[in-house]
């Protein structure tokens, strides 16, 4: 993710305060006019210590399932000295406040979750209040027993003063506590060789209430008076309503309103993403009933012709000629020439869906001059900003609160809505719950780009790797951007820095752009998820093609442990020695180079994305085009595991997420129409296919931890695929697998 | 209208008898622990028990469930201190990630232990075809076993 969603840096520190909060306790937080020389002291909260000892947690950021809800309170309960069973967590509102300067994050740094960015712009920030906080309380204690700070220290709850053989529980100092001033000097942190809470094994905060059903989550939002909406949207790519016959639909029980809703142009940035027809009703059915009563006239879209077949044509017509050439490294052509072998090879990704399992839905209300949101979503400011888009209220005065997401994976970085949920409540003045299908949902995605890949490699008389190219021709991510020159569009596509750069000494970077009128986003670990199949394939395949060990070339490649200058997203630096670390635990755990029956065969791949580290050993038997994954290996090394269970997770999630993928998933387009619409023809991995030898391996490599949402994805496709072709010789160059194994 | 037990409770329904029991659940009962996730029967979310046998709400009129019974996630447990056998295990192996498919993969874990107590894993693989978008499914399939060994009351 180019812009680096949320990885924001304190460049001052913002002075925490503390106050009294409700009934007694003491709420430790940032001032929320902190911009301001003069104010209410009102706090943004981020810890409120009751006198029953319990202590909440104020989250900033959202929840999408990648566990922060406890990774956060995690850090604070280690600096603050708590009992991990008294902590209960609390979801902040989005907190933005306007200043002479523009707005100003009120909580101390930008909210939202992208990029694996979550832990890493906590981390810092929520382990320093946690203790901040402990200091106030320890001060506290120090001045009711009229001793000096330094004699007193903290076990988990209480404050502990050895000297006078006292023990005071946190709930008794709030009152004292919140009465002191915070000093502006930051509390010292912990060692890491200290910590009891970050890097243990805790279970997710909100598993109870998860499993009892009690969780909630944007679709389950219900407010006074609240109307249930739905949009039936354009199904031809930039199609606008010509006409539409509502007769039928009005006489649907429980129908309110009936009006168009109007998309972007064609080609101008998304704030929607298409023209449609909403209904509004009494209830979510009534609404949908509503819907498919409608008759609606479209007009004729530039896009109409659009198609995945003109597609994939356009981009093997683009590869045979010169693209825009992004990265030219050493002299590409001359050693090309001097090789004793060059090898060539083409790889196609397709377009694919994110199919969060909670369907887009806002919850909005917009008054005259104000609007409250409530919505799912990984970006609340740009739920602020979509909002106010379309209701020209000023962002000050638009409230959003988030809820527990179901599944993120990039779809809910995009608003478009919450965009909806506002212009349909605008325009009735009713409180609004818009709810998607899942037909709409899969139809109506910022899809992840997909595009044909042209790998080439030079090799040695040694079987060195002396040249490497891609050219890749796609439909880049930074399609209708706003303010995006055409030269940028690549940016998305090929990440320069990645392997083999810098080791490889002659390298080549070309890109073609293809206009198919499919709306492109971020889609989980976005174009590591293509590179990490073509260049992990590759060299499987230079390997095979040139006699030698595929996992001695990819070790020979990576070669010694060093920092090499990584200026992508991830990045200051890249280590390719701790892939080969991953690679050979991984190869050892799987037992590879062992001999195998016939049909049977295990491949192996690695990566590096957003700071992270993986390698994937897989092992299939193919038999008869039938393709079983009879066991995974998975390593990673994330830095540091500040919640292990929760790395866990990811890898296995991740893991699955790259496979299910890989195996049968994609989004095509005919006649300008998105193809497939449920899980029917969009077919997600279920259980059987999951094998149950399945292991995940944490190697932590030092104590400065790295966000893990998605590098558990990208070196699990092209480890099955070299495990396809080590079991059978069948190359898979073309994704979804599904349907090409004999 | 409609009628029927939920959770041990008698409601009644007078809307559209066509409506699936998913949103009469959702919307006119507020029990908001059922989730819609596909509206064709494919993924799960939004398994309940009718008569005890899990079933996919989303493709059920409301009209066939006059005069049975149903239980949904918020009915599962014995008592609010005592959880379910299936929910007990899918918190010690600590299952979900957004959570958003876990009700209908503990309502569907839950009959599928009831008619099969000591499951293998190709009797999981065969049964269970609920969606996890999150791909939690190696500690589903743990927490389908541990669950089985909670039931017989085995130790862990």
């Amino acid at each position: 993710m180019s812009a680096l969603l949320n990885r924001h840096h304190f460049t001052r520190r913002q002075v925490l305060i503390a106050g009294a909060g409700a009934a007694g306790s003491l709420v430790i937080g940032l001032p929320a006019l902190a911009y301001e020389e003069e104010g209410e002291r009102m706090l943004g909260f981020f810890i409120q210590i009751n006198p029953d000892g319990s202590v909440i947690i104020g989250c900033k950021d959202p929840e999408i399932g990648q566990g922060l809800r406890t990774t956060v309170p995690m850090m604070v309960a280690e600096e603050l000295d708590l009992e991990w069973d008294k902590v209960r967590i609390e979801q902040m509102p989005l907190g933005i406040v306007k200043t002479a300067e523009g707005f100003r994050w009120k909580y101390g740094g930008g909210q939202g979750v992208g990029g694996s960015t979550g832990l890493t712009s906590n981390w810092e920030f929520m382990r320093q209040v946690g203790a901040d906080a402990r200091r106030q309380l320890v001060r506290a204690a120090a001045e009711r027993l009229g001793v000096d700070e330094s004699q007193c220290n903290t076990r988990p709850g209480f404050v502990v003063c050895a000297s006078q053989n006292v023990e005071i529980p946190y709930s008794e100092l709030v009152v004292a506590a919140a009465a002191l001033p915070v000093s502006e000097e930051p509390a010292t942190l912990k060692a890491s060789s200290d910590y009891r809470i970050i890097g243990t094994r805790r279970k997710t905060i909100d598993a109870r209430d998860i499993v009892t059903g009690k969780a909630m989550y944007g679709a389950d939002t219900v407010q006074p008076d609240m109307r249930y909406a739905v949009i039936a949207r354009a199904p031809v790519l930039n199609a606008r309503v010509k006409t539409f016959d509502d007769t039928k639909a009005r006489k649907v029980d429980g129908v309110l309103d009936i009006f168009e809703i109007d998309g972007p142009e064609p080609g101008e940035p998304y704030i929607i993403l298409a023209s449609g027809v909403a209904v509004v009703a009494t209830s979510t059915w009534a609404a949908m009933q509503g819907r498919a009563a409608l008759e609606i006239e479209w007009d004729e879209s530039p896009n109409a012709n659009d198609s995945s077949e003109r597609f994939w044509r356009e981009n093997e017509e683009m590869l045979k000629g010169d693209g825009q050439v992004v990265l030219d490294e050493g002299d590409f052509d001359a050693t090309m020439a001097a090789a004793a072998k060059t090898i060539s090879r083409q790889y196609r990704v397709p377009f694919v869906s994110h199919a969060p399992l909670e369907p887009q839905n806002c919850y909005a209300y917009v008054k005259p001059d104000e609007c409250h949101i409530i919505a799912p979503t990984q970006m609340p400011s740009g739920a602020s900003r979509a909002a106010h888009a379309v209701t020209g209220i000023p962002r000050e005065n638009i409230r959003v609160e988030m809820t527990r997401v179901g599944g993120g994976f990039g779809r809910r970085l995009t608003n478009d809505y919450v965009a909806e949920a506002a212009m349909i409540s605008k325009k009735t003045g009713w409180p609004i719950k818009l709810q998607w299908s899942r037909e709409d949902d899969i139809r109506n995605d910022f899809y992840r780009p997909g595009g044909l890949h042209e790998m080439r490699a030079g090799i040695d008389a040694d079987g060195k790797v002396t040249a490497w190219a891609q050219r890749l021709a796609s439909g880049s991510k930074y399609y209708r951007r706003p303010d995006m020159p055409d030269e940028n569009l690549y940016q998305a596509e090929l990440y320069l820095d990645d392997f083999p750069r810098r080791i490889v000494d002659n390298i080549r970077m070309e890109y073609f752009h293809n206009t198919i009128g499919l709306p492109r986003g971020s889609w989980r670990a976005p174009a590591h998820t293509a590179n990490a199949f073509v260049i992990q394939s590759f060299i499987d395949e230079i390997a095979h093609e040139t006699g030698q060990d595929p996992l001695q070339l990819q070790l020979d490649l990576l070669g010694e442990p060093r920092e090499l200058e990584y200026s992508g997203h991830g990045g200051p630096t890249f280590n390719p020695g701790r892939l080969s670390r991953l690679l050979r635990f991984v190869a050892e755990r799987i037992d590879y180079g062992k001999r195998l029956p016939e049909g049977r065969g295990v491949g192996l791949a690695t990566h590096f994305t957003f700071g992270g580290y993986t390698a994937h050993a897989i092992e299939v038997t193919v038999a008869d085009g039938k393709l079983t994954i009879e066991r995974i290996v998975a390593a990673i090394d994330c830095g540091f595991a500040v919640h292990p269970n929760g790395v866990d997770a990811q890898l296995q999630g991740g893991t699955i997420d790259g496979l299910s993928t890989a195996l049968g998933l994609e989004i095509t387009v005919k006649d300008g129409q998105v193809e497939q619409g449920n899980f029917d023809d969009y077919p997600l991995m279920r259980i059987a296919t999951v094998p149950s030898l399945f292991e995940t391996h944490i190697l932590n490599y030092d104590d400065v931890p790295t966000g893990v949402g998605e590098i558990g994805l990208p070196s699990a496709a092209p480890a099955l695929t070299n495990a396809i072709f080590a079991a059978s010789g069948q190359r898979i160059r073309n994704l979804p697998i599904m349907g090409q194994l004999t | 209208m409609v009628s029927f037990k939920i959770n041990s409770e008698e409601v009644s329904f007078e809307g559209d008898p066509g409506t699936p029991l998913l949103w009469v659940i959702r919307d006119h009962l507020r029990l908001k622990g059922t989730k819609f996730g596909c509206g064709i029967g494919q993924c799960g979310a939004c398994t309940v028990h009718v008569d005890g046998a899990a079933r996919r709400s989303c493709v059920i009129p409301v009209a066939r469930i006059d005069g049975r019974s149903i239980t949904t996630i918020e009915g599962l447990a014995p008592s609010d201190d005592e959880l379910h056998p299936v929910q007990q295990a899918w918190l010690e192996h600590d299952v979900p990630q957004c959570g958003y498919c876990q009700a209908g993969q503990i309502m569907a874990a839950a009959d599928f232990l009831g008619q099969n107590p000591k499951p293998s894993d190709a009797d999981i693989d065969a049964n269970i075809t609920n969606i996890c978008r999150c791909g939690t499914y190696v500690r589903i399939r743990k927490a389908i076993h541990r669950a089985a060994e909670i039931a017989a009351g085995e130790e862990s």
